[in-house]
């Protein structure tokens, strides 16, 4: 088992899990609740990770922090050294492309909410940010537990983004999924199978938690 | 005898083929907004509370410009100092009858915060629920609850959307009564004849989106209750 490749996967979900609620609550929050034009092309933005092969965001992530952009000089500037091939880029990368799996769950979360309680709040004098903090977000604890969660897994999980933008480089960007594929161009099969069913353990636990909350959420509201 | 102006409202509302064009005056502690389904009363209290924006209006609460929309202007919902109770109490879930009563005080000084709760939680004699939460509460307390709360932040007029239709006769009596206590105006939507008469208030009677009528309960709605009680000699 490749634990420091381990050590580097769990990081790498944990900080991206962690920076993803921070952007996304916010972000859901101004979706459920904007009239504006933008609404359409944000929510089409912040979905189009799903769509796009991972190769080709992991290319334009390259090229966006490497020399060639000002963003990627700056950095440079600012550091001595790019954003390429470093954790940081990693954890940059796996917020773009998680970013999805965040926004979604928390919007649906937030949508399903009675706009009764979000203009009683407002009735009783409540601000934008205190209907956030005291109605939406405590109504919303699943959503939000499920964004977590899926993130989580999703950046466990993700390959092309992190070989493109991370490389191979062992304690810094390599992952277990690129310890796997490593293990398979150097035939180490048992090797390889250790750390597939790692990655397969971790999915299924996952998912097992996230549809025993939902199954917990609908018998409580079926009582 | 022709007392000080509590409220005045011109409002015009367009939308999807539906007009409302109201104009009034309430003047009277207990005024009744009879009409039937869809003639516009819950549109029109929504447009005071300020949470539906007229297509034109101009809204006057005692000394406060509510909305001018002349002058595009408007006051937010929670500056209006307006009660709103619906015929559904819209009790936040996760919080207590306490903290749902004391949700509009957090900008109040802890101890006065709570001395107000208290006080609320007496006055519907609710303080054996103060630490439920509403799917802990039968329809009638909910809509105790959700009084209290609406009037904790000492609103300067009370607007109830059916808020008893869900209460027995004794319980809906005994709720009048306290709310009569607190001395707030109350705007009191109503389809039910029997709540108006027995309320013998000042009544606005709502047709179509316009007011037909508007002056003492008894007079306004007399053809209503000819025509009901036509109805039950039948």
């Amino acid at each position: 088992m490749d634990l420091q490749a381990l050590s580097v996967t769990l990081r790498l979900a944990a900080v991206t899990t962690l920076i993803l609620l921070v952007v996304a609550i916010p972000l859901a929050a101004w979706i459920v609740s904007t009239r504006s034009r933008l609404r359409a092309p944000v929510e089409a933005i912040t979905t189009l990770p799903i769509l796009l092969p991972p190769t080709v965001l992991g290319f334009y992530l390259l090229v966006l922090l490497g020399p060639r952009t000002s963003l990627g000089r700056a950095w440079i500037h600012l550091t001595g050294h790019p954003l390429a091939f470093t954790f940081t880029g990693l954890v940059v990368g796996s917020i773009i492309y998680s970013l999805p799996f965040a926004v979604q769950p928390i919007v649906a979360g937030f949508s399903s909410i009675d706009t009764t309680f979000i203009e009683q709040a407002r009735l009783l004098g409540a601000s934008r940010l205190r209907v956030l903090r005291s109605v939406l977000l405590p109504l919303s604890t699943r959503s939000i537990g499920a964004a977590a969660l899926l993130c989580f897994t999703h950046t466990v999980g993700e390959f092309g983004v992190v070989l493109m933008v991370g490389g191979d480089i062992p304690g810094a960007t390599r992952t277990l999924s690129i310890a796997i594929y490593d293990q398979v161009q150097d035939f180490a099969y048992a090797a390889a199978n250790r750390t597939a069913l790692l990655l397969v353990l971790i999915s299924i636990t996952s998912l097992i938690i996230l549809y025993a909350w939902r199954g917990a959420y609908f018998g409580a509201h079926h009582e | 005898m022709n007392s000080a102006p509590i409220l005045q409202a011109a409002i015009e509302y367009r939308r999807a083929g539906f007009t409302l064009n109201a104009e009034f005056t309430l003047r009277s502690r207990w005024t009744v907004l009879f009409g039937a389904s869809g003639a516009g009363k819950t549109t029109l209290l929504r447009i005071l509370a300020g949470l539906t924006q007229p297509s034109t209006g101009n809204i006057r609460l005692g000394v406060t410009q509510l909305l001018d929309t002349s002058r595009r202007q408007t006051l937010p919902p929670g500056q209006r100092k307006i009660g709103f109770v619906l015929q559904q109490a819209a009790l936040f879930p996760h919080l207590t009858a306490t903290e749902n009563i004391g949700f509009g005080l957090n900008q109040w000084k802890r101890a006065t915060r709570e001395a107000r709760t208290e006080e609320l939680l007496n006055l519907f004699e609710i303080e054996s629920l103060a630490g439920r939460k509403p799917r802990q509460l039968s329809g009638g307390e909910r809509q105790r609850v959700a009084l209290a709360q609406a009037l904790a932040p000492r609103p300067e007029l009370l607007l109830l959307d059916e808020p008893f239709n869900a209460l027995d006769a004794p319980t809906r009596a005994s709720v009048i009564e306290k709310l009569r206590a607190t001395a707030v105006p109350v705007l009191f939507v109503s389809h039910s004849l029997a709540d108006a008469w027995q309320i013998n208030a000042d009544a606005i009677l709502l047709e179509d989106g316009h007011i037909a009528a508007q002056g003492p309960t008894r007079t306004i709605l007399a053809r209503q209750r000819e025509q009901l009680l036509a109805q039950l000699g039948e």
